[in-house]
């Protein structure tokens, strides 16, 4: 389902095969624990996640839910910790859109710091409008956090517009546009040296992304310190 | 510590000295009492407020030496102070235009924020939001305050979370500074256009001092909240 290979300082998770990366039990289980392996290892300092094949994800695996008698509302319930892992991950994340990211897998990638993407094919799409599904809460929240400028937001939410790797770096989701798959896994990668290279505390970087995201942390359950406990961390470090 | 003058219908407050200009309760102080003169008193319709600095800093921040000497139960005394002086500068009944004439990191990006409008340097300086590769972590009204100034995405994230050192001319593009000018009297000279520009539109302060509140009203709930107690 997913690989997690180690390049220096930096831990690159691989959702493998050629098929379309659904969310299912399964994969999110597998990327979870993948996620929890890369918070205990001291000696991983930043993240990048790419996806093998034409697709990055193509979202919550539906027909696992239509067979299954708890159904979406299960799906939708398991991806939001996955969503809270990555915003709470200490460290920097990168997204290497290495193929199609639509709805829950469009919000797999976006839920990373930085977000590279191949330009040469592959959309951006939350397609929920064109089948009939609702946004869970936290999806829109995640997109408020990410998608500040309000007429990409619109286009995004109100068109399911599909978004070239281009066009998505024009309009502020996107940092960077690659020419190949390969290329953008091996840019983020670059870009993730880069970032574990400024030898951050992981504290301190977790603590300060939930400051950049507050309403979203609200969003995902994910609990912010106290300003007393700010000032205690303070007072230690002098 | 630092100087209030008047030219002509604009004031312009400067933090005096060629040292970095850091935040300790003297400087901070200084820079109430000054603004107290200001909130208080009535003024002149079309009136504004520069902030600028000598030297080779506009401001380094919080003043570590200071907090290092002082026992950790009077730490939150400078975050306190900076709270009530972002306060002042809300309440302030004129539009407000900072001069960045060189470096501004960590707190002292926040003074430069907590002004309507910024003119910021381009030959030199940075605005560098240093915390992250100090290891400090926000306390809630400074998080409040810089999500509320800085809206964009990207440009929020590369500020606070990746500690970029961010030029005048970056920060245009970002949208973070409206003008950039060259040397500290170039800067000056400019803040000083800038500031006429918008006084004039400008008769009564204290409706925009209401807006300005209104406008960033998550701040000035979270800044307020000490009932702007001068310490």
């Amino acid at each position: 389902m997913c690989t997690l290979e180690k390049r220096g300082r930096v831990l690159i998770l691989t959702l493998t095969g050629s098929g379309e990366h659904r969310l299912g039990p399964g994969l999110i289980s597998s990327l979870r624990s993948a996620l929890a392996t890369a918070r205990s290892d001291p000696s991983v300092a930043a993240l990048v996640t790419a996806g093998e094949g034409r697709f990055f994800s193509n979202g919550l695996d539906l027909a696992w839910a239509k067979n299954s008698s708890e159904g979406l509302s299960t799906l939708v319930r398991l991806v939001k910790p996955l969503i809270a892992d990555l915003i709470s991950l200490p460290m920097p994340t990168v997204a290497a859109v290495t193929g199609h990211a639509a709805a829950a897998g469009m919000m797999l990638a976006v839920a990373h710091d930085y977000v590279y993407m191949r330009g040469d094919r592959g959309v951006l799409y939350m397609s929920e409008l064109d089948i009939g599904l609702p946004f869970p809460d936290y999806f829109m929240d995640l997109m408020q956090a990410k998608i500040t400028d309000p007429r990409t937001l619109r286009d995004v939410t109100l068109r399911a517009k599909k978004i070239t790797g281009t066009e998505a770096k024009e309009r502020g989701i996107v940092d960077k546009v690659c020419q190949s798959a390969s290329e953008t896994v091996a840019e983020a990668v670059k870009m993730a040296e880069e970032l574990a290279g400024r030898n951050w505390d992981k504290g301190v970087y977790a603590s300060i992304r939930l400051s950049v995201y507050p309403k979203l942390c609200k969003s995902l359950e994910i609990p912010q310190e106290s300003d007393e406990a700010v000032r205690k961390h303070f007072a230690s470090r002098l | 510590m630092c100087t209030l003058e008047k030219r002509g219908n604009i004031y312009l407050l400067t933090l005096t000295g060629s040292g970095e200009h850091r935040f300790n309760p003297s400087l901070l102080s200084s820079l109430r009492a000054a603004l107290s003169s200001l909130l208080c008193s009535s003024h002149a319709p079309n009136s504004a407020l520069i902030t600028c600095a000598e030297g080779k800093f506009f401001s380094n921040g919080f003043d570590q030496s200071w907090v290092r000497s002082a026992p950790p139960s009077q730490h939150r005394i400078i975050s306190d102070l900076l709270r009530g002086l972002i306060s002042d500068y809300l309440s302030l009944p004129m539009p407000t235009v900072c001069a960045v004439t060189d470096h501004a990191a960590a707190a002292g990006c926040a003074l430069v924020l907590a002004h309507d409008y910024v003119v910021m340097r381009e030959d030199r300086g940075f605005f560098y939001m240093s915390e992250l590769d100090v290891g400090l972590k926000f306390v809630k009204y400074f998080e409040v305050f810089f999500n509320e100034k800085i809206p964009d995405n990207q440009t929020r994230r590369d500020v606070l979370l990746r500690s970029a050192r961010v030029t005048a001319r970056e920060a245009m593009a970002r949208g973070i500074v409206d003008r950039a000018a060259q040397g500290i009297e170039g800067t000056i000279e400019e803040a000083l256009r800038l500031a006429e520009e918008v006084a004039a539109t400008v008769s009564d302060g204290s409706k925009l001092a209401e807006k300005r509140k209104l406008m960033f009203s998550e701040t000035w709930r979270h800044v307020s909240a000490a009932g702007g107690s001068k310490l």
